[in-house]
């Protein structure tokens, strides 16, 4: 009688069970999408922030910049005179190689590693040493000539690398690359983690003097395993290429991988590092490693994962606060005015039914037995909406992953310096496309107009929205309970009421 | 079957108290078939409603079988109403949703009689009213008279002690009354139920046996003498 009585009353106010379905429905659509992008989008964020810092990376440890001119970043080419091979014209052929840190960040001792190893729940560490390698190589005029001669000294400069210099003027190439030195042994943390090798060969525990190539940059430079790269004057062996596992055609965090002692070597710093990566053992425990390691190295900045999440900039970040206040608010409204209307309408239908539900307490039917019966019909029609709000959630979710929105995202702080979307470093002078080639310049002022490799810096990352159990649950959960709230606040009114109601003759 | 004393009931009404009965006391007897008369305000409903059980005197008892219905808890109230007691209406309060059968069942739910037997006895019912061939029909597609006999097997469904109508043909033609009182009649010869009949319409209450009217809060017994 129950289920007969619930099914014909629901049909009998089709109308009232459609709209309060449908309300519903929306609510629980719309708590599935926010829901789903949501974690998509923080899905994305970890994979942008994964292909920088790598998989299982808790707390990064870096040193802030001194200043310029003491925090590195290549340095001036200084040619000593004489030096180079004296062309016919009195010009001179000039190469040299430098290695040095990367802008924005700084080296500090290696010792760090051991006492932040040392620390408790730090279940992984491994150390890097980012580099910048500039390499310099062209002609320069023969400048005693030339003052000679009485004539300006034009060192007027190309920007796109061919570097043809007018007559009597100079012409030369700087390329930079990133270096990034890392510890083959500590494979668990660090910025190779989400790297695969795409041919060839990973770093190994004995390697010395060789490199691995991101595969991006080796594909651009049209090197190839087996190929040499010149990094800091040494020539290296290629002995493998990397490409990222968050995604096609997304580079890895560096251009050029090498073990961090033939890192040290070359670039001069021994037993310095740039980055630690640390692994925490469990995520309850992250802050107070933090602070801890903040206490130990009182000048290393200090930077967990939530705060790099933060760094995360480009329209991840975007679609990320978008999601997160927009569609959180969105959500509670409708989800506030779903329940209203399903209050609303079964309240309506207690009161018209005023006689009906009072010849049935009349008739002997116990208060609870009536109570039960409306808020039957309630929760019947909540557990309606939430099956139609997940279908139209489903659906909506499905065609936003068919949709194949493409979120970029960078990251910002630390000491990484990327870029925003577009792949635009700092706005230097960088030739666009590809990011490598000649800089403009003057003499001693090799700095690169960009802090950032322009090619390691944004990540672009197709959003993935998933659903997951969990919330499915959650939003038919959702849905019932409002029909629930609605044959609550129904039913109380229904069980106030008095059998006398059946003898009223005003229907 | 009925034992009344010296019952009141106050109503109120805004700022204004009803005393819709001033002390009224009365017996009335198995299988008696009583009609109550009087004016519209005059007690008729709200004595029907302390015999009913729906709802508490202010003073006074009402003992049905010897057990004071004031006395009762709402718990115990219910079951009376379930078992003991049904109900005919003015307005036939079929539940427009259910069917006629379904209607009839819907007095057999509170005693949890089994599926089958329920469905059985309500049948049985419907056929004793002479509409066994309408179980299938929603109220709406029921003319008032045929309604009104759902609703008497309604009441009857569940063997009760006592039937209590409430103006049953207030809203009948006068073919249509006299049908549903013969109906009532014969129900009452054949099971020896006791029938308490509130109508206005005298033609109804020259039919009975016993008649009160109730005026002013009290009542006169107009077959006494």
């Amino acid at each position: 009688m129950f289920f007969t009585y619930l099914r014909r009353e629901l049909r009998n106010r089709r109308k009232q069970t459609v709209v309060v379905a449908i309300g519903l429905a929306v609510a629980i659509a719309l708590v599935i999408v926010v829901n789903a992008v949501s974690t998509g989008v923080r899905n994305a964020q970890a994979e942008v922030l994964e292909s920088v810092y790598g998989v299982g990376t808790d707390i990064t440890v870096t040193q802030a910049s001194e200043g310029p001119g003491e925090g590195g970043g290549p340095g001036r080419f200084d040619f000593g005179e004489g030096e180079g091979e004296a062309g016919e014209d009195g010009t001179r052929n000039l190469a040299q190689d430098r290695l040095s840190t990367a802008m924005g960040s700084t080296s500090f001792d290696a010792a760090a590693l051991e006492s932040v190893a040392g620390l408790d729940h730090v279940s992984g560490v491994a150390a890097t040493l980012d580099l910048q390698n500039m390499s310099f190589s062209g002609e320069m005029p023969d400048f005693e000539a030339m003052q000679e001669g009485g004539g300006p000294v034009d060192l007027r400069m190309d920007a796109d690398g061919s570097g043809e210099g007018s007559a009597g003027g100079s012409s030369f190439e700087i390329e930079q690359f990133t270096v990034t030195g890392v510890d083959p042994d500590a494979a668990a943390v660090g910025p190779l983690t989400t790297a695969t090798v795409a041919d060839g060969r990973t770093l190994a525990a004995d390697d010395e003097n060789v490199a691995v190539l991101d595969a991006t940059y080796a594909t651009q430079q049209e090197l190839a395993v087996g190929d040499k790269i010149t990094v800091g004057g040494e020539e290296l062996e290629i002995v493998g290429t990397v490409t990222s596992t968050t995604g096609d055609d997304v580079a890895t965090a560096s251009d050029v991988y090498v073990p961090l002692a033939t890192a040290q070597t070359l670039a001069d710093l021994a037993d310095q590092v740039t980055d630690v990566y640390v692994q925490v053992d469990s995520a309850e425990n992250v802050d107070a490693v933090a602070a801890a390691i903040e206490g130990e190295l009182p000048d290393a900045s200090v930077s967990t994962q939530s705060d790099l999440a933060e760094g995360v900039t480009g329209s991840l970040s975007t679609a990320s606060d978008l999601i997160g206040t927009l569609g959180t608010w969105l959500s509670i409204i409708v989800l506030a005015a779903a329940f209203g209307l399903a209050i609303l309408f079964t309240v309506s239908g207690v009161n018209r039914r005023t006689r009906e539900l009072g010849t049935l307490k009349a008739i002997g039917w116990s208060k609870g037995r009536v109570v039960g019966q409306v808020a039957g019909e309630s929760v019947v029609q909540g557990l309606i909406g939430g099956v139609a709000g997940l279908a139209i959630g489903a659906l909506a979710v499905w065609a936003i992953n068919l949709a194949g929105i493409t979120l970029s995202g960078g990251t910002s702080g630390g000491g990484f310096m990327m870029g925003g979307p577009g792949g635009g470093g700092g706005g230097g002078a960088m030739p666009a496309g590809g990011g490598q080639g000649a800089e403009g310049g003057g003499f001693g002022a090799a700095r690169p107009g960009g802090l950032a490799d322009a090619a390691s810096s944004a990540v672009d990352v197709a959003l993935q929205a998933p659903v997951s159990l969990w919330i499915v649950l959650a939003a038919v959960g959702l849905a019932v309970l409002g029909g629930l709230v609605a044959g609550v606040v129904g039913g109380q009114r229904a069980a106030r009421l008095r059998p006398v109601e059946a003898l009223r003759s005003l229907a | 079957m009925y034992q009344i004393d010296d019952l009141t009931k106050t109503y109120q009404q805004g700022k204004r108290v009803v005393r819709a009965l001033k002390g009224v006391s009365l017996t009335i007897g198995d299988g008696e078939l009583v009609a109550v008369q009087g004016p519209t305000g005059g007690g008729k409903s709200t004595l029907l409603q302390m015999l009913g059980g729906l709802d508490r005197p202010t003073s006074g008892t009402v003992k049905l079988d010897g057990t004071d219905l004031a006395g009762m808890s709402d718990a115990q109230l219910t079951a009376a109403r379930a078992e003991t007691i049904g109900f005919v209406f003015q307005n036939f309060n079929l539940i427009p949703t259910l069917t006629a059968l379904e209607n009839v069942e819907t007095a057999l739910v509170p005693a949890k009689v089994p599926r089958q037997t329920r469905t059985a006895r309500a049948l049985a019912a419907l056929e004793s009213v002479g509409l066994g061939d309408r179980g299938d029909h929603l109220p709406g597609e029921l003319s008032g008279g045929q309604q009104q006999r759902v609703a008497i097997a309604r009441a009857l469904v569940k063997n009760p002690k006592v039937l209590l109508a409430d103006e049953p043909t207030g809203n009948l033609d006068e073919e249509t009354r006299d049908e549903i009182v013969d109906l009532i009649e014969g129900l009452w010869k054949e099971q020896g139920l006791t029938i308490v009949l509130v109508t206005h319409d005298s033609v109804v209450a020259r039919r009975t046996p016993r008649r009160l009217r109730i005026a002013k809060g009290a009542v006169k017994d107009l077959t006494a003498a």
